[in-house]
């Protein structure tokens, strides 16, 4: 196990991003994953064991294959998930106070 | 710096509180949240239908330049007293996260500023946590959106 990895290291990327979110609705293995990415297998396998290492993908064996499963609570685990969430909501609340504002100059 | 919007959300528990202070005259951020107009401008979302009274109902939508829907959201307003609260039901529609309920309630500090605090109610933990994650996913849906697009077109 490499502890240089980390979960934030591990959703800075785009490819292993989507990967997360096509894992997240169902489990599949390295093979129906790369099928989606127009990307070089062993790139995709790259992703696979940095998101593994990190605990946001899970192996499973299942008769000869293995099968990627999305660790929600790893995820959950990230400290700032909620971070996103806040600032949609302030961006919103932002933008109500720059529109509103005009409303009070009109009065 | 503190920050001016704060979301609680405890560990366990089936709720969020959201609170946050304007510089406006609570008449105004109420106005914000009542006319259909202003609504549009701020939730990036066109606004289908928004009776803001008791028993009134509302319905959001995003679509994306071709005209599929990106997002849509539905409720009842159960509760609507001008300048003071809002209580109304939430749904996003197509997702399997269930009905909120939201309460709104509008408070005037001075004059010229206000303060909102949003408490939502889902239906289980679960559910919340999911929501809380969702501008995350978002993000995921987009960044997967965007691959398939670049996919197809190679096929």
């Amino acid at each position: 196990m490499n502890l240089r990895r980390d979960v934030f290291q591990a959703i800075a990327d785009p490819t292993r991003r989507a990967i997360l979110l096509l894992v997240a609705s169902q489990s599949l293995t390295a093979g129906a994953i790369a099928a989606n990415f127009d990307t070089a297998r062993p790139t995709v396998s790259k992703h696979l064991q940095i998101l593994t290492e990190c605990e946001l993908l899970q192996q499973e064996q299942n008769g000869r294959e293995i099968y990627y499963h999305f660790n929600a609570k790893k995820m959950k685990e990230v400290a700032d998930f909620i971070e996103p969430f806040r600032k949609m909501w302030d961006d919103r609340f932002n933008k109500i106070e720059v529109i509103m504002k005009q409303y009070k100059t009109k009065k | 710096m503190e920050q001016k919007t704060k979301v609680t959300a405890e560990d366990g528990k089936q709720e969020m509180v959201i609170t946050r202070e304007f510089d406006l005259p609570v008449e105004l951020l109420f106005k914000a949240h009542a006319e259909p107009g202003i609504v549009e401008q701020w939730m990036g979302s066109k606004v289908l239908k928004m009776e803001s009274k008791k028993h009134g109902s509302y319905q959001l939508q995003k679509t994306d330049a071709q005209g599929t829907v990106l997002f849509g959201a539905n409720g009842v307003i159960h509760e609507f007293s001008p300048n003071r609260k809002i209580t109304r039901t939430f749904e996003m529609e197509n997702t399997p996260f269930g009905v909120q309920l939201e309460i709104y309630e509008f408070e005037k500090l001075t004059d010229d500023t206000s303060k909102l605090t949003m408490h939502v109610i889902y239906e289980s933990v679960a559910q919340r946590d999911q929501v809380l994650q969702l501008p995350f996913a978002q993000g995921l849906n987009y960044a997967h959106n965007q691959l398939q697009d670049i996919v197809s077109k190679l096929r």
